[in-house]
């Protein structure tokens, strides 16, 4: 009895700190939206988190477009060769890069980059009360430190995401025109004809959400760290993971939802 | 003044301040006192309301913050300033950007004037030459004075500061406790200090508070904290193991 006892309490007391985590989070993000739109904004601060989020991802980026472009081409000319529909592969590739992979794939990159050192830099902040130390100047810290990196994931992703799409299709054109030798008209005829431009910005649409996510989550677990150095290594895997998880989560039903 | 009135704080199930009174008379350096983990920080945090008491209030001149709503808390917040333990200097930023950050923040004060202002609080506290310097690299002194400079920059009435001589060997400590002084005295502030260094009760205190079991048990001048019957009072001073305050 008393066992069952034990682990009601156990259950009820998971069930609260989940909740208490999501009412945080939720408070903290209309925060940040409120604080997004109050002037005066921080221009240098948000300039400054695009060039850490967007111009220092773009080198992860190219290389991971590039090489998914390349393998995907590969993969997808051994599957279309069986039924003599090789130049049809261009336009596949492209169509995935746009609406899945391109997204997708520079999130994460994202993700691994920039997120995680978001809630390592804000989580240090906290442990070594820098935060704390806006907080009594007056400053606070949500308009300082999350709305320049939040406004920098949603707008940067979307533009990561056009280099990836992009360098994907230049992988895509050497492997399949270049060394697989398919038809180089017709692998660009297909992609004009089965590719529409409303696909790539149902792709943008979607970063532009994950530059949200990964931002934002960054930011919370930053900002909520205690418990020094272990705090702060903590705060970043779970960045990590739980950014890459609703990540790939929530592109299933956006997908759902666009289609 | 500072008035601290009958204040409740427990961290779940953990009771930190139980019932504590305070008065802080102003233009004067107050000294708190009390045991590692004993609740000076998270006494020092109801004062400039980063934490809010369960119950009980904070009256800074005339107005109780524990009840506040942000915009008017910041206001209060503007005749503080407090160095931290560790300073909490922004490490993104050089020292002359972190001495600048309230007043970029809270006044239209231009460059110039900024500069001049900046370079006299760095002076004030012993510090030239090294406005370009990151805190990365500068010693634990030095980011102290920088951090006091910081808390100074926008000319506060009252300024707080979380154990200022933690972690600094004798000489520092010496300096850092005579900078204290003399700043209270040539700006003539309000001071808060919360320290274990008794040398540094005697040196820099115009009163004493002992805070022990989430209450203010002693309060006085240093003389009369000395002369106190209290046994807390004597065992915390003297440093003695033998006494009422346990070893866990």
């Amino acid at each position: 009895m008393n066992k069952a006892a034990a682990l009601l309490d156990q259950f009820g007391r998971s069930v609260f700190n989940v909740l208490e985590e999501m009412g945080s989070m939720i408070l903290l993000f209309l925060s940040t939206l409120a604080w997004a739109v109050r002037p005066p904004f921080k221009i240098r601060l948000t300039i400054k988190q695009m060039e850490f989020v967007g111009v220092k991802s773009i080198f992860v980026v190219v290389l991971t477009g590039l090489f998914t472009g390349m393998v995907t081409t590969l993969q997808g000319y051994y599957g279309f060769r069986m039924f003599s529909a090789e130049t049809l592969v261009g336009s596949t590739v492209a169509l995935a890069m746009a609406r899945e992979l391109g997204p997708v794939l520079t999130a994460l990159m994202v993700t691994a980059r920039a997120g995680s050192a978001m809630a390592a830099e804000l989580g240090t902040m906290r442990v070594t009360e820098q935060i704390d130390a806006l907080y009594v100047m007056a400053a606070n810290p949500v308009k300082h430190l999350i709305v320049p990196r939040v406004i920098a994931g949603v707008t940067m992703l979307p533009l990561l995401t056009v280099v990836s799409v992009f360098m994907g299709m230049v992988g895509s054109y050497f492997v399949g025109v270049i060394i697989l030798d398919i038809n180089k008209g017709m692998f660009i005829e297909n992609i004009n004809k089965f590719v529409d431009l409303y696909d790539l910005y149902n792709g943008l649409i979607k970063a532009a959400f994950f530059g949200l996510i990964l931002s934002f989550v960054g930011c919370f677990k930053g900002f909520k760290t205690t418990g020094g150095a272990e705090g702060v290594g903590k705060a970043t895997t779970e960045a990590v993971v739980i950014s890459a998880i609703t990540i790939l989560i929530s592109d299933y039903f956006l997908t759902a939802l666009m289609f | 003044m500072i008035e601290l009135v009958d204040i409740h704080k427990s961290f779940k199930k953990q009771k930190v301040l139980d019932g504590l009174n305070l008065k802080i008379e102003e233009g004067m350096t107050t000294i708190i006192i009390g045991r590692s983990g004993g609740g000076k920080s998270v006494l020092l945090k109801h004062i400039i309301g980063l934490l809010k008491p369960d119950s009980g209030s904070v009256v800074i001149e005339g107005d109780d913050i524990s009840r506040m709503n942000d915009r008017d808390l910041n206001e209060v917040r503007k005749k503080f300033g407090m160095l931290f333990q560790e300073a909490a200097l922004f490490d993104s930023m050089n020292v002359f950007e972190n001495v600048a950050f309230p007043l970029r923040e809270h006044t239209r004060m231009k460059e110039r004037e900024i500069r001049e202002r900046v370079l006299s609080r760095l002076k004030d506290v012993g510090l030239s030459g090294v406005e370009e310097k990151m805190p990365s690299e500068l010693s634990g002194g030095m980011k102290k004075r920088v951090g006091l400079a910081r808390a100074l920059a926008m000319e506060p009435r009252i300024v707080l500061f979380d154990e200022p001589t933690t972690g600094l060997d004798p000489v520092m400590t010496e300096a850092i406790d005579r900078l204290i002084f003399e700043t209270q005295r040539n700006f003539n502030l309000t001071c808060v200090v919360i320290s274990h260094d008794i040398k540094s009760i005697f040196s820099v205190g115009h009163r004493v508070a002992m805070l022990y079991d989430g209450k203010i048990i002693e309060y006085g001048t240093p003389e009369e904290l000395r002369r106190s019957d209290n046994p807390v009072v004597k065992q915390f001073l003297e440093g003695s193991l033998e006494g009422p305050i346990s070893i866990m």
